[in-house]
């Protein structure tokens, strides 16, 4: 028999990030159809930030949540309806009720990797109300593999069904994915996912070193529509498992069919591995400061390179944009200082 | 029993009630007759016993027992036990400030409506990204009524955030959302609140951003500039490090708060300003009070 791997489909919620959070609700309609025929497990949909986090610091998104799931809800059967959640930016009053309300089957319940404890209501509330929730470790890269289990037995004891190690910032290599993912698969009781990003061109390497490390789990975005560099490209993730006999439940060909799809409708620019979101993978930076970061550096006049290095050193954490015009202003001081004393 | 000092007993041994203790403990109007909570061995506890403070782990019950010992009393708990507790201290006739975000007083931000607050007998100090940024939203409401959405990111270091503040996130964001409302008297409000886990930890920081048209710079400016001064006699760490800047459609600023490093270290901005307003609430009750009782 084949072993079975869950495929996560994130393209429209981390593809979000990629377009500035302005999908449409025929882009999300045309999406989960294809989808939906491709057999995919489960859709997530909204801000790339999540439910609730439409905003100035992390950019409003064109439509509001609930008219983004109702669509979405209207074009999925089989496939599951998911949505992100994050403590500090979405609440059960006034997000994941309404969210329940419209319909939603799967809750990712996300948070930084070593804040695990502010979970516990929105997991207790969501699995109360009979929603299906997977707890997600993001930016997984800043610690070690002991706390990462700790955090993540924490999520389990709350009524976690599974935890998803994302590398929110594109930074592991094959041999990181190993040693973390093997290490939680063997001291949880729930299956363990991995969510990659592609600032160092390892997305799919990852992605197959989880599957064999013991992730039952994997999150992909159609043609890799993800923040800054992408994530997994799910249709490749879907080919390159079937090629290695395991069964994912989707279909090839018409995976293939809804990335066409999206291309043409919902994707502005394929992601390509940028000269930015190598410098963001290195400096170990959450890839959603990739657009920011530019805005900032060109209103500024500096070099974006510097701003993310500096963003690094400082260790930022996704939801800190705000921090991106003072360390501009930082580094805009420091260079006037630099040159006044150069010219004088 | 102090003459010249008002009692007052600590509900709740976490961060937020030791550091408040070591407050108190410097303070001239101020004596704490009662540290209690439910654990003798938890670190602000052994803090307390330490520093010969009257201690307790009776929680609510010494405290409903004893109402001779205390005149006021600080709930440093969490937002679902301050609900029942405030129902036991308006029986006994206390005066509580009341530090979670249980909304169920009169929400008080010592540099804009204390006197009005010090009418009342339960009275609530928002929440700590709140009192960073109310007052900032306040000045801003003072130029631009009617303003259409104001947006407010607070981080804190993980660090300084204790079991009470992490179960309490969805409150700290319904809370000061309505602080921000009803004190700038603006139509929309957002919060966000961020946990930082970088070692070393940061300074608590918070961003105001205002969706106005057609600001009146120098107007704000002079209006904010007011408010940061005042409130820096009672939280000296606070600091406008963005000053008000218009970008696009909206105006945006940012303070950053160093705590006093009373109990936890200074970066716990957060902390200290959401305790040394209640101690500034507390202090002028105590000046009303022993007034009162010298006239008499």
């Amino acid at each position: 028999m084949r072993k079975k791997v869950y495929i996560h489909d994130v393209s429209l919620r981390d593809g979000s990030h990629a377009i500035s959070h302005k999908l449409d609700k025929h882009q999300i309609a045309l999406y989960c159809q294809a989808a939906e025929k491709a057999g995919v497990p489960s859709v997530e949909v909204g801000h790339g930030n999540g439910l609730g986090a439409s905003s100035i610091q992390v950019g409003f998104s064109r439509l509001e949540d609930i008219e983004m799931l109702s669509i979405a809800r209207e074009n999925l059967t089989k496939t599951k309806l998911a949505i992100h959640v994050m403590p500090g930016f979405t609440t059960i009053n006034k997000d994941l009720k309404k969210a329940f309300e419209i319909g939603v089957d799967l809750v990712r319940e996300a948070c930084h990797c070593t804040e695990a404890d502010i979970t516990e209501r929105h997991i207790a509330f969501a699995r109360d109300c009979g929603k299906e929730v997977i707890g997600a470790l993001m930016m997984t890269h800043m610690v070690s593999k002991e706390i990462l289990l700790e955090e993540a037995i924490k999520m389990q004891s709350y009524g976690a069904e599974g935890i998803v190690l994302y590398d929110s910032a594109g930074a592991y290599l094959p041999e990181n994915v190993r040693e973390k993912i093997s290490y939680l698969v063997s001291g949880l009781n729930i299956p363990v996912g991995f969510h990659a990003h592609n600032n160092l061109g390892m997305a799919i390497a990852n992605s197959i070193t989880a599957v064999e490390s013991g992730a039952k789990i994997i999150d992909g975005a159609i043609r890799g529509f993800g923040a800054g560099a992408g994530n997994a490209q799910l249709e490749v993730l879907a080919a390159v498992l079937e090629k290695m006999e395991y069964e994912t439940g989707i279909s090839l060909y018409k995976i293939l069919d809804a990335a066409e799809i999206a291309q043409e409708n919902i994707i502005e620019e394929l992601p390509t591995i940028k000269n930015l979101s190598i410098i963001s993978g290195l400096s170990g930076v959450f890839s959603g400061f990739s657009k920011p970061v530019s805005r900032v550096a060109k209103e500024y006049e500096l070099d974006a390179r510097d701003i993310f290095v500096e963003l690094g050193r400082r260790k930022v954490v996704a939801g800190q944009e705000d921090l991106i015009v003072e360390v501009a202003l930082d580094l805009k001081k420091k260079n006037s200082t630099f040159n006044s004393s150069s010219n004088g | 029993m102090k003459k010249n000092k008002l009692n007052i007993a600590i509900l709740g041994t976490g961060n937020i009630g030791t550091d408040l203790l070591i407050k108190v403990i410097k303070s001239e109007f101020l004596h704490c007759s009662l540290f209690v909570g439910r654990n003798l061995q938890s670190k602000g506890m052994s803090k307390a016993i330490n520093l010969g403070i009257t201690v307790s782990d009776r929680s609510i019950d010494i405290l409903e027992d004893n109402p001779e010992l205390y005149d006021l009393v600080f709930d440093a708990t969490s937002a679902s036990q301050h609900l029942k507790h405030a129902v036991i201290f308006q029986k006994l006739g206390k005066m509580v400030i009341d530090l979670t975000p249980a909304r169920v007083g009169i929400l008080c931000v010592p540099s804009v409506n204390l006197a009005e607050c010090l009418e009342e007998n339960n009275i609530n100090t928002i929440t700590c990204g709140g009192q960073a940024s109310i007052p900032l939203a306040y000045a801003l409401g003072l130029v631009h009524p009617n303003i259409e959405y104001i947006e407010v990111v607070s981080a804190i270091a993980s660090k300084s955030a204790g079991p009470g503040t992490r179960v309490n996130l969805d409150e700290y964001i319904e809370t000061t959302e309505k602080g921000i409302q009803l004190f700038s008297k603006c139509k929309k409000s957002k919060v966000i609140l961020i946990l930082n886990p970088a070692d070393p930890c940061i300074d608590m920081q918070t961003t105001i951003q205002a969706t106005i048209q057609n600001p009146d710079m120098s107007a704000i400016n002079a209006e904010v500039n007011k408010m940061v001064s005042k409130i820096q006699k009672f939280v000296p760490g606070y600091n406008l490090i963005v000053p008000p800047t218009f970008e696009g459609n909206r105006v945006i600023m940012t303070v950053r708060v160093k705590g006093l490093g009373d109990y936890l270290p200074s970066y716990a901005g957060n902390l200290d300003i959401i305790n040394c307003a209640a101690i500034t609430i507390a202090e002028e009750y105590s000046k009303s009070v022993l007034l009162t009782r010298k006239l008499k």
